[in-house]
C-alpha cells in the first residue's frame, strides 16, 4: 500500500446499491416484532406456566380447549411467525458476525432460512388443521360432534 | 458519568515523556492526547492482560454478551417447542408423553432458566429499541440496564417460588 492508492478525501460518495435495502427492513423488523413478542410471549408464559396448576396443567385436552377458540390460534400463530423469523434473523446476524468463510457463511443461513421456513409451515398447518375428535373418549361432551 | 472516563493511574509514566508535558506541544498535537495513546507494560497495569487486548465495555458489553446468549439460548428451544406441540396433531398420546417431560422436577428447573432467559431478552430488547429511539436513551444506556436487571430481579422473585410449588406439587403429586 502506497499513500497514492488512499482515495482523495473528497472523492465522492460511491453510489448505494439500488433496490430494497432489506438490513435496513430486517433491523426495524427486530424492533416491532420485539415489542410484539414480548406482550405475546409473556402472555403465552402466564397462561401455560403461571396460572392454574402451571406446567403440570399441559395436555391435549388443554391445547385442545386453547384451539376451539380462533383467538388463542392466532395468538400461537402470529407467535410462530414472529418468533421464527426475529430468532432466525438473530441467528443470521450472529453468523455474520463469527463466520469468516464466505461459502460456510452462506450454507449457514440458508440452512436457517430453510429450518425457518419448514417450522413456519408445520406450526401453522398444526394449528390450523387441529383436530379436537383425535382425543375424544365416549365419556367426553365431543363424542356426539365426533361420530357425526 | 466521570467514573467511566479513562482514569491514567498515579503511576503511570509514559515511556519516553520524562520531560515536562507542555513542552512537546509544538508539535501541533496537545500533550494529553499524545500521551493518552501510549500502551503501558504489563507491570504498569492492575490486570494480567496488557491494556488494548481487552475490550472492557462494562455495562454495555455485558448487557450485549447476555443478550447475545439469551438469544441463541431461545431459538434452540423454539426449533425443540414447534416440534413438540405440533405432535398435538399426531395423537393424543404421543402429545402427552412427550409434554410430560416438561412436567419432570429437573426440567421444572430447566423453566426456569428458560423464563429467566427470556425476561432478560425481552426487557433488554426494550432498552435496545428506548436506546435507538428516543433522545436520551443513549445518554443514559447504563441506567436503564440496571433498570433491566432491577426488573428481572423483581420478575424472578416473583416466578421463581410459584415455579417451586410447581414442582412440589409434581413431587408430591398433590395439586
Amino acid at each position: 500500500m502506497t499513500a497514492e492508492s488512499i482515495a482523495d478525501p473528497r472523492t465522492p460518495v460511491a453510489p448505494r446499491r439500488k433496490g430494497v435495502n432489506l438490513e435496513k427492513y430486517g433491523w426495524m423488523f427486530m424492533r416491532g416484532s420485539g415489542v410484539l413478542l414480548v406482550v405475546l410471549i409473556f402472555g403465552h408464559l402466564i397462561v401455560n406456566l403461571v396460572m392454574g396448576e402451571g406446567v403440570r396443567q399441559i395436555d391435549f385436552a388443554f391445547v385442545a380447549g386453547k384451539y376451539a377458540t380462533p383467538f388463542w390460534q392466532w395468538w400461537d400463530v402470529i407467535m410462530l411467525w414472529l418468533a421464527l423469523i426475529h430468532g432466525t434473523n438473530g441467528m443470521r446476524t450472529i453468523v455474520n458476525d463469527y463466520v469468516t468463510h464466505n461459502g460456510t457463511r452462506r450454507v449457514l443461513i440458508w440452512a436457517l432460512w430453510i429450518v425457518a421456513a419448514l417450522l413456519i409451515l408445520l406450526g401453522t398447518l398444526v394449528v390450523f388443521t387441529f383436530d379436537p375428535c383425535l382425543g375424544v373418549t365416549p365419556d367426553s361432551s365431543l363424542w356426539q360432534m365426533c361420530r357425526g | 458519568m466521570g467514573s467511566r472516563q479513562c482514569v491514567t493511574p498515579r503511576s503511570f509514566r509514559p515511556r519516553g515523556a520524562s520531560q515536562a508535558p507542555t513542552s512537546s506541544s509544538t508539535s501541533g498535537r496537545t500533550a494529553v492526547s499524545a500521551s493518552a495513546r501510549v500502551t503501558p507494560s504489563v507491570s504498569e497495569t492492575t490486570s494480567r492482560t496488557p491494556r488494548g487486548t481487552l475490550y472492557r465495555g462494562h455495562e454495555g458489553m455485558w448487557s450485549w454478551v447476555l443478550h447475545r446468549i439469551t438469544g441463541i439460548g431461545i431459538f434452540f428451544f423454539l426449533l425443540v417447542h414447534i416440534l413438540d406441540t405440533a405432535l398435538i396433531r399426531v395423537a393424543p398420546e404421543a402429545y402427552d408423553a412427550v409434554i410430560g417431560t416438561y412436567k419432570n422436577p429437573i426440567m421444572g428447573v430447566g423453566e426456569i432458566i428458560l423464563v429467566a432467559a427470556v425476561a432478560y431478552h425481552a426487557f433488554n430488547g426494550l432498552r435496545v429499541i428506548l436506546v435507538d429511539f428516543s433522545k436520551w436513551g443513549a445518554k443514559y444506556q447504563r441506567q436503564l440496564w440496571w433498570g433491566v436487571i432491577g426488573l428481572w430481579v423483581v420478575l424472578m422473585l416473583g416466578f421463581v417460588p410459584r415455579q417451586f410449588m410447581v414442582i412440589m406439587a409434581e413431587i408430591t403429586g398433590g395439586h
